[in-house]
């Protein structure tokens, strides 16, 4: 008989009675020892849920740090003048704030977000390689750990920008710059790991019967990205380790004085930094892919489009690299075919904008948090988009580059952007991982006070750039003055708006209206199949695929 | 030197510049040909951007009112259509040419720095610009002159607040002035709005850019690579005039050269030479050792009280002359004369409590550097 | 249990295969650094000049215009020499070699060794500009207080693009560390070794 595992945690409940037909709870081939609790049960746990809600839970922690250094930031920019930090410390505020999100917070909620839905999109018991499933997980709190803890070195932590330029960043580094690239040299390791795992999942153990053109979006999104992330993971490394030899053993890869070249440095960074940054969009692209048309009670329109299109962002994200470099001093020619391939690529991203509002256009639409922020998600990251296309413009780009026009940029694609995602994802699943709904008053307060802070906060930073305001500054000439008070309150504001998000969640893990198995009325993939909460283990025998309609 | 393809520009920056002249809120038009190009490449693919937001937002927005489930809309069923896909596929590519070609044109410009009448070289250095007028022996460093009580907030904050300097960047205007932009240490960039010049200045590459400025006046600039600590206290200043009055300049600054050189054969007294080591280290060294020569250890260290300083001014010497390699402090023989020189040394071993009552002379500096 | 064995080995497939790809492009990265190099030589794109000597052809000197070639000279931290140059500026026919006479002297009294870097502008004139003899092809070692004069020779191709009139060649000396330094030596920020 089934042994029945006492309920721990509601995102653990695992009656086998509730199972939903689709799996023989407890009959798992593996047979369990006897279960670890406490501490013990998280740091061994291979359980694809148990691992992807560690993953959120640390993204969600390493957001508010993030956002801390971000604080002190804009607390320092409130006004002309230096009044908290010395621009010593400003510029590892503003380093750290960077690496962190990036690493720390954007993509590992994403890897969080596909550890839990991917096999349960797809009809798969777990991943398929549960226990390096646990290595990648773990790796991250070491290595942010020891980031973190470069703060307190002497000499202090990074300050030379995320984007970390030689010869600031080896011959004239803080001592501490050993360990940021041992740091991230484990980061970069969880997250090829976890790419490796995400393919294998997805090419081997697709319920029968499902198609790849059958896969969600979401599904399609992320393996895209696991692409990207093993075909550029290495070369940060790379990168990382010609920097490690240049600082510690004598090397010159980007000293002139040795031979070598600084800008050598900033294509090899760029050659991974680019398609990074489509690393941390694809996988929104696919949640809302799926939110938009649960909302609309529409299928999603041009599904084909849509994953042709996703392929040809990943394509053409490795020809596009040096419009980070437009003022560097590149060959005339570099740079006209740089500026072309960079407009190109607004075409696939543009398709699928279009693609979305069509799937509004004649739907039934209903405006829950997670559809909410999807919608707010169309239209802002598009926004940044419009600024992204500007960039592009290479000649125009000489008066942009550096300047808080390209800040702005990159924070309405990656606030509004992917973090909206992020969190229009977590209050849609919620009630597949809980068994309730989020709060809806709550959330949708959460909603307004972010979509009035994240605009806020940077829509003045495109005046300020245009007005001549550079980046990483600590101090600034009065003309600026104006733009910089309203970024930092509406900074704050964001700030504080946050905590909502982190009060919507505790809230619903511990209760709230009971969700059904399918929780929503459009929603539609495999997911919503399974009971809510999920079971422990889901899926042990594969179900049968039924196409809900052709994606042909 | 007009382009086939200007007028397209003309009238989106000219629909622009009535609203735009002197906007806080905009990119300045500027007073070269190049900035003028530019800013009408940035508006007009900032109206492109707009008509395409309001159509689609458009759409968008009526959807969400028309279709809502909450006034009993019916979802239709229909997901694909190829030929909507070609066509929204296909006009983008047409608009992105369109802008491509002007864009193209703009860039070439750029690139041809070409039969200029005047060359100058422009180091970037960590926190300063040095400016050579190459060919003229006319050679200066730019350090920036906005006080320290001014950005603590101790006085009140004139309005060049961070963007005024000592020695501008003078330049003639309605000629072509060829940039050659390097670096010292570590990845500066110069930047002008208003010329519209931006280049990086990498550590041991020459890069290569132009100017033609059209209208005499002060334009003001700053780093735009971040460089370390006072990355946000190097900026720049351009003051262009007329082509006369420029040669004046030109002749008057190699005149105060020559002065300055004759004064490195004499005895300087230790008064005068304490004055203007001050003046040296207050503009030159006290951004990084700071203003009472505390320092900010361990990246900046103390002169007041360094009793290797005190004790050993052999090696004081070498340290300014020759430079730290790999660290912040540069060979200021490639950035000073020997008059400032030994008055910043004389400075800063008389200076806090030092009390060396040692003087270098100039002469002394010069022979050490002799060619 | 046989879906099991063939899943199985798929995932196996799939994870031999991705790290492959990983291993691949790891030392892409790496190869990235001599490619660049090539690249920049072949095509001259960052004003990289080529290390080794060439040798001058033999071919027509185009009489019909002048190319005005600067040389610029500029020393760097921590190494006590001047480097000048004879001339500032010589003009030069497309075909034509020339030398001229670059001078160091250590101002110190200890033996340093330095290298002079080069890098030219405008950029698309570096596959034009061939160097026949250069104190830039290895590094240079002074004596205390001694002094060197070694020629640059050179020639300009004949098939100098028309558009370009001035070229100029830009030298950076950089010190050369001898003594072998612990390798946590090198850093400055961390401040009381230096």
């Amino acid at each position: 008989m089934a042994p029945k595992l006492p309920p721990q945690h509601s995102l653990q409940h695992s009656s086998s009675a509730v199972a939903g037909g689709q799996s023989q709870e407890g009959q798992s081939h593996y047979p369990h020892a006897a279960q670890p609790k406490g501490l013990m049960r998280w740091l061994l746990t291979t359980n694809h849920k148990e691992i992807g809600s560690l993953y959120l839970i640390f993204s969600l922690t390493m957001f508010f740090v993030g956002g801390i250094f971000a604080l002190v930031v804009r607390a320092e920019l409130f006004q002309p003048g230096l009044q908290l930090v010395e621009p010593e410390f400003f510029n590892q505020m503003t380093t750290m704030h960077g690496l962190i999100m990036v690493f720390a917070a954007v993509m590992p909620a994403f890897t969080g977000l596909a550890n839990w839905m991917i096999p349960l999109q797809i009809g798969a018991p777990d991943m398929a390689l549960p226990r390096l499933n646990n290595f990648s997980f773990w790796l991250l709190p070491v290595a942010f750990t020891l980031l973190l803890s470069t703060l307190f070195m002497p000499g202090g932590g990074p300050n030379f920008g995320w984007t970390f330029y030689a010869p600031l960043s080896t011959t004239y580094a803080p001592a501490s710059t050993t360990f940021f690239i041992l740091a991230l040299h484990m980061a970069g390791i969880s997250s090829i790991l976890g790419a490796i795992n995400i393919i294998a999942t997805i090419l081997n153990m697709r319920a029968p019967g499902m198609r790849m053109m059958d896969m969600p979006l979401f599904v399609w999104t992320w393996l895209i990205t696991a692409f990207l992330l093993i075909a550029v993971m290495p070369v940060l490394a790379g990168v990382i380790t010609m920097m490690l030899m240049d600082i510690n053993f004598g090397t010159s890869f980007f000293d002139a004085a040795g031979g070598g070249d600084p800008v050598l440095f900033q294509h090899l960074f760029w050659f991974f930094g680019h398609p990074e940054v489509y690393i941390m969009i694809l996988p929104a692209f696919g949640i809302v892919s799926a939110i938009i048309p649960t909302f609309a009670r529409k299928p999603l329109f041009g599904y084909a489009s849509m994953v042709y299109a996703t392929g040809a962002i990943a394509l053409l994200s490795f020809l596009v690299w040096a419009h980070h470099m437009f003022i560097v001093g590149l060959p005339l020619t570099a740079e006209l075919f740089f500026m072309y391939s960079t407009m190109l690529i607004a075409v696939p991203t543009g398709v699928k904008v279009f693609n979305w509002v069509t799937t509004l256009f004649r739907g039934s639409i209903s405006f829950e948090p997670p559809m909410l922020f999807a919608l707010a998600f169309v239209v802002l990251f598009t926004i940044g988009g419009f600024s992204g296309l500007m960039l592009a413009i290479a000649p125009a780009d000489f008066q942009y580059h550096d300047t808080y026009f390209v800040v702005a940029h990159f924070h309405y694609v990656l606030v509004p952007g992917a973090i909206f995602a992020i969190m229009a994802g977590v209050y849609y699943w919620l009630p597949k991982w809980t068994g309730h709904y989020p709060n809806e008053r709550l959330a949708q307060c959460h909603f307004w006070c972010s979509i009035i802070g994240v605009n806020l906060t940077f829509f003045p930073m495109h005046f300020a750039g245009l007005a001549g305001m550079p980046r990483r500054i600590p101090d600034y000439a009065l003309q600026f003055a104006d733009f910089n008070l309203l970024s930092s309150i509406g900074a704050f504001f964001f700030g504080a708006s946050q905590l909502l998000f982190v009060l919507v969640v505790v809230l619903c893990v511990r209760g709230g209206q009971k969700a059904p198995a399918k929780a929503w009325e459009g929603a539609v993939d495999l997911e919503w199949s399974v009971p809510s909460p999920a079971p422990l283990h889901t899926f042990e025998t594969p179900p049968v695929f039924h196409r809900a309609q052709s994606h042909d | 030197m007009r382009l086939p393809w200007q007028w397209l520009l003309t009238i989106t920056s000219v629909a622009s510049l009535s609203q735009a002249h002197a906007s806080s809120w905009n990119m300045p038009v500027g007073v070269t040909d190049t900035s003028r190009n530019i800013f009408g490449l940035h508006m007009t693919i900032f109206w492109v951007c707009v008509v395409i937001g309001v159509i689609v937002f458009g759409v968008m927005f009526y959807s969400l009112f028309r279709y809502r489930h909450s006034k009993g809309a019916k979802a239709a069923r229909f997901h694909e259509h190829t030929s909507v896909e070609v066509l929204w596929t296909a006009i983008p590519i047409l608009i992105l040419v369109g802008m491509a070609v002007p864009a193209t044109a703009t860039l070439k410009n750029m690139y041809d720095a070409s039969e200029a009448d005047l060359d100058i070289m422009i180091t970037g250095q960590q926190w300063r610009w040095r400016y050579e007028y190459l060919g003229e022996d006319i050679a200066y460093t730019s350090n920036l002159s906005t006080t320290r009580e001014q950005i603590r907030g101790e006085s009140d904050r004139d309005e060049h607040y961070l963007l005024d300097v000592d020695e501008p960047l003078v330049l003639p205007i309605n000629r072509k002035v060829r940039f050659l932009m390097t670096s010292d240490d570590v990845i500066h960039s110069w930047w002008v709005p208003e010329l519209a010049v931006k280049q990086d200045t990498i550590p041991g590459f020459i890069n290569e850019n132009w100017v033609q400025i059209n209208e005499p006046g002060i334009y003001r600039g700053q780093c735009a690579e971040l460089c370390g600590v006072n990355h946000g206290f190097m900026p720049i200043v351009v003051h262009a005039m007329e082509e006369a009055e420029f040669e004046t300049w030109l002749e008057e600054r190699k005149e105060a050269a020559e002065q300055e050189a004759m004064g490195v054969d004499r005895e300087w007294a230790i008064e005068e030479l304490m004055a203007r080591g001050e003046e040296v280290y207050q503009s030159i060294c006290s951004s990084c050792h700071q203003g009472e020569g505390q320092g900010a250890p361990p990246a900046f260290p103390a002169l007041a009280g360094n009793e290797q300083l005190i004790n050993e001014l052999d090696w004081h010497l070498d340290r300014v002359i020759n430079g730290v390699s790999g660290a912040a402090m540069p060979a200021f023989r490639n950035t000073l004369n020997p008059v400032e020189i030994a008055a910043v040394v004389t400075y800063t071993r008389n200076a806090w409590g030092n009390e060396t009552g040692d003087t270098v002379q100039p002469a002394t500096v010069a022979e050490r550097i002799a060619q | 249990m046989a879906a099991d064995g063939s899943q199985q080995a798929g995932v196996r497939r799939t994870v031999i295969r991705s790290v492959a790809a990983l291993i691949g492009m790891f030392a892409f990265a790496f190869a990235l650094v001599p490619l660049y190099d090539v690249f920049c030589q072949v095509t001259g794109l960052n004003g990289k000049v080529d290390t080794t000597a060439k040798a001058i052809i033999h071919e027509e000197v185009d009489q019909s215009r002048f190319i005005t070639v600067q040389f610029i000279t500029r020393g760097s931290a921590g190494l006590p020499w001047q480097m000048s140059v004879e001339t500032r500026q010589m003009r030069v026919h497309p075909g034509q070699t020339a030398e001229v006479d670059f001078t160091f002297t250590n101002n110190s009294h200890q033996e340093s060794w330095g290298r002079a870097v080069p890098s030219v502008s405008p950029s698309s004139a570096t596959t034009h500009l061939r160097k026949v003899s250069c104190f830039c092809f290895q590094e240079q070692q002074l004596q205390g207080d001694e002094r060197l004069t070694i020629p640059l020779v050179f020639q300009l191709a004949k098939d100098l693009p028309e558009e370009i009139s001035t070229i100029t060649l830009v030298y950076t000396l950089y010190p050369i560390q001898r003594i072998a330094l612990n390798p946590l030596n090198n850093n400055n920020a961390a401040g009381d070794k230096i």
